[in-house]
């Protein structure tokens, strides 16, 4: 077995793994650790495959900040376990059928001749050559434009998300000490005449 | 290409100077509007109006090229007609500022900085739609407006309308914009480009590509860019997205978009697609109609005068996109400029009355208070006839009254529709103006003849008197000398219409 094949047929498996345990496990927290783990394998693959930008894309998007989203809000969440498991029965027809044409259309695209996916040929690129740096290289030069565009349309979301979102300061508990040197005791206290009750 | 063989070579940046001055300033405003301690916003909101005018001298003096030219890599074109659109978008942005600046200063939700910064990149995204060479730059200035838009329409958020409409446009908007990406995806597919010349030329070698694709891509094309106009039957989000958003945001919604829009459908449909143009005339025709059907019958059983401007800009872009299909006529373009410029004097003419009739209902809102009633403006004769005359002038051109602007773009609209050999479709549309006569006409009654609903005198600053009345102003001279801005628009259209 050459070493590539190795290679591939370990991170498959800890993919496999790892995705299995993340719609087995009880625990969200360690669900979404697996789910983290399954990404890194898979940009593995991408990395056998010689599509780097695309490796380290996953990582740094989806590891990098969906799956810290994610943890954040299941950590932050009530998450009631028992709820989210009734209704398993009845949605069972329904998910297996899904699962089932998966599997079916999975089946066609790879064994079918039909639809050509062995026949073609992965794209041998030469020794040095480095997909990131072509993507940047055009990402910079050729669709500058699109590309800075597309940060201004990103910098419209956070404008929006935070004039949507924020309802002016919240009134903070903090003391200020200047003031508080200068509190007299009329302000604080409030002294009662009351008649002295006559003990027995 | 190996990337040694790739040599850059830096893009024309002076082309694209009055987008590059929009991005810096509004980036600028947005930090700057961090600082500022009023509450009022009068810096943020003097900046923005200065921007807004500063990219207007600079689109007049700056390129005035007389050819085409394109950079970045030909995504984006600079032409007459762009720098007429984007000179009227300036404009009408700024007319918008003005109108709205009381009725947001009374609303403190909507009196913060990111309502003056997201105007700013919605007109940012109509400047790189009117300038898009490239189905890519078609795309992102689409989303660059919407996505501002949306943010707009929900900053009242103590008011459930607005927050519903947000939620309406923003669900179906996200639908059309998948639309028009399905489209362009298969175009791409057919032809194996996006850039929009280079797409055309490979349309006209004829060989190389499967034309079923191409029209099928064309369908959903035709389907996001009739849902940005908002016809039939794509016009679902207009009436609850005018009527429910702050009448500020209405106002902007119901102006320059519309100038953009149709520059869209010039460089797309028109630059793009010409050799297809039997398939999208008779899509735009049926649009065309049923908007017009639609927009005026529904007109009429409307109380509230900011929805039935809504579905009256439905019909007014029926009627528009109508003189878009009867440009070709069997297969011979020679007729295409007199048409398309009649359907972009139709576009300006309409957002000239839209920014008026907006502008007055601004005007009658208060603190607390939305006069978006047609009962509100009974007897506005008497408690201000020069504002009165000012909305009559809008209704009147709305309307298609002769020697109102609007007359003039019905009639040069139907001219067109009867050049092209669709003496019925002219007639159903004169029909259906009849009809939209009608309610535009009672607006006129109410105010005119019933009496007045409150005894309040109306109050505006100065600027906004003399914006308003130099609104009214051109909607009335332009109607009597038609000639100059006709000119402008088939001389512009004429430079910018390649094949």
């Amino acid at each position: 077995m050459e070493f590539r094949t190795f290679v591939f047929y370990f991170l498959a498996a800890i993919l496999v793994f790892a995705s299995l345990r993340v719609v087995t496990l009880r625990n969200p927290v360690h669900a979404a650790l697996h789910l983290v783990l399954a990404f890194f394998s898979a940009s593995g693959i991408w990395v056998l495959l010689q599509a780097e930008f695309l490796a380290i894309a996953l990582i740094l998007v989806y590891v990098g900040a969906v799956m810290v989203l994610f943890l954040f809000v299941v950590m932050l969440l009530d998450i009631d376990l028992d709820r989210l498991r009734e209704g398993f029965w009845s949605y069972l027809p329904l998910g297996s059928i899904v699962a089932l044409l998966v599997v079916a259309e999975m089946g066609l695209v790879l064994i079918s001749r039909y639809w050509g996916v062995l026949e073609s040929e992965v794209p041998q690129a030469e020794a040095g050559y480095s997909n990131v740096q072509a993507v940047g290289r055009l990402l910079f030069t050729e669709y500058v434009y699109p590309f800075e565009l597309a940060s201004v349309v990103l910098l419209v979301g956070i404008v929006a998300a935070v004039a949507l979102t924020l309802r002016g300061k919240r009134k903070s508990k903090s003391v200020s000490p200047s003031q508080q040197v200068f509190v007299k005791a009329k302000d604080r206290l409030r002294i009662v005449q009351m008649p002295a009750e006559k003990g027995d | 290409m190996t990337l040694a063989e790739m040599q850059f070579v830096v893009p024309k940046l002076g082309i694209a100077s009055a987008e590059i001055f929009v991005l810096a300033m509004a980036c600028l405003i947005l930090i700057g509007d961090l600082f500022a301690k009023d509450r009022d916003r009068t810096i943020t909101y003097v900046l923005t109006q200065l921007t807004l005018l500063g990219a207007a001298v600079v689109s007049v003096t700056g390129s005035g090229a007389e050819e085409v030219s394109y950079t970045f890599s030909n995504m984006f074109v600079a032409d007459r007609m762009g720098d007429l659109l984007k000179f009227l978008v300036y404009i009408s942005v700024i007319a918008v500022l003005s109108y709205s600046r009381a009725y947001v200063l009374d609303r403190p939700e909507m009196a913060k900085g990111e309502f003056y910064v997201l105007c700013l990149f919605a007109t940012l995204g109509m400047m790189v739609m009117i300038s898009a060479s490239h189905f890519l730059t078609v795309y992102i200035g689409i989303e660059l407006l919407s996505l501002s838009l949306y943010a707009m329409v929900a900053m009242n958020r103590n008011s459930v309308a607005a927050t519903e409409a947000a939620m309406k446009y923003f669900v179906l908007g996200a639908l059309a914009s998948g639309l028009l990406l399905y489209g362009m995806s298969m175009l791409y597919g057919a032809t194996g480009t996006l850039e929009i010349p280079a797409f055309a030329e490979r349309l006209f070698k004829g060989a190389g590509y499967d034309g079923i694709i191409v029209s099928f891509g064309l369908v959903f094309l035709i389907a996001g860019i009739a849902f940005k106009l908002g016809v039939v039957p794509f016009h679902m989000w207009i009436p609850d997205v005018y009527h429910g958003a702050p009448t500020a945001v209405t106002l902007f919604i119901a102006s320059a978009p519309k100038l953009a829009a149709f520059a869209v459908v010039i460089r797309v449909l028109v630059n793009g697609l010409i050799l297809f143009s039997h398939d999208w005339q008779m899509m735009l025709i049926i649009m065309s109609v049923l908007s017009m059907a639609v927009g005026n019958f529904a007109a009429i059983a409307q109380t509230n005068i900011k929805r039935m401007l809504a579905y009256s800009a439905i019909s007014h872009m029926g009627f528009m996109l109508l003189g878009m299909g009867t440009g070709v006529i069997m297969g011979d373009p020679s007729f295409i400029i007199s048409a398309y410029s009649s359907s972009m004097f139709y576009v300006v003419t309409y957002v000239l009355a839209s920014l008026g009739a907006f502008g007055t209902i601004l005007l009658l809102s208060r603190a607390g208070f939305e006069a978006d009633e047609i009962s509100d403006f009974a007897g506005l004769n008497k408690r201000n006839s020069w504002y009165a005359a000012i909305m009559m002038t809008m209704m009147f051109s709305m309307a298609g009254i002769p020697f109102f602007v609007g007359f003039f773009a019905k009639l040069s609209v139907l001219q067109a529709a009867v050049a092209g050999g669709h003496l019925w479709l002219a007639l159903v549309a004169v029909f259906f103006s009849l009809i939209g006569a009608f309610y535009y006409l009672r607006v006129v009654k109410v105010m005119y003849f019933d009496p007045p609903a409150s005894a309040e005198p109306i109050e505006a600053t100065m600027d906004v008197k003399l914006l308003l009345s130099a609104n009214g102003l051109a909607v009335a001279l332009i109607g009597i000398l038609p000639n100059g801005l006709m000119m402008l628009c088939t001389e512009s259209l004429a430079d910018s219409i390649v094949f």
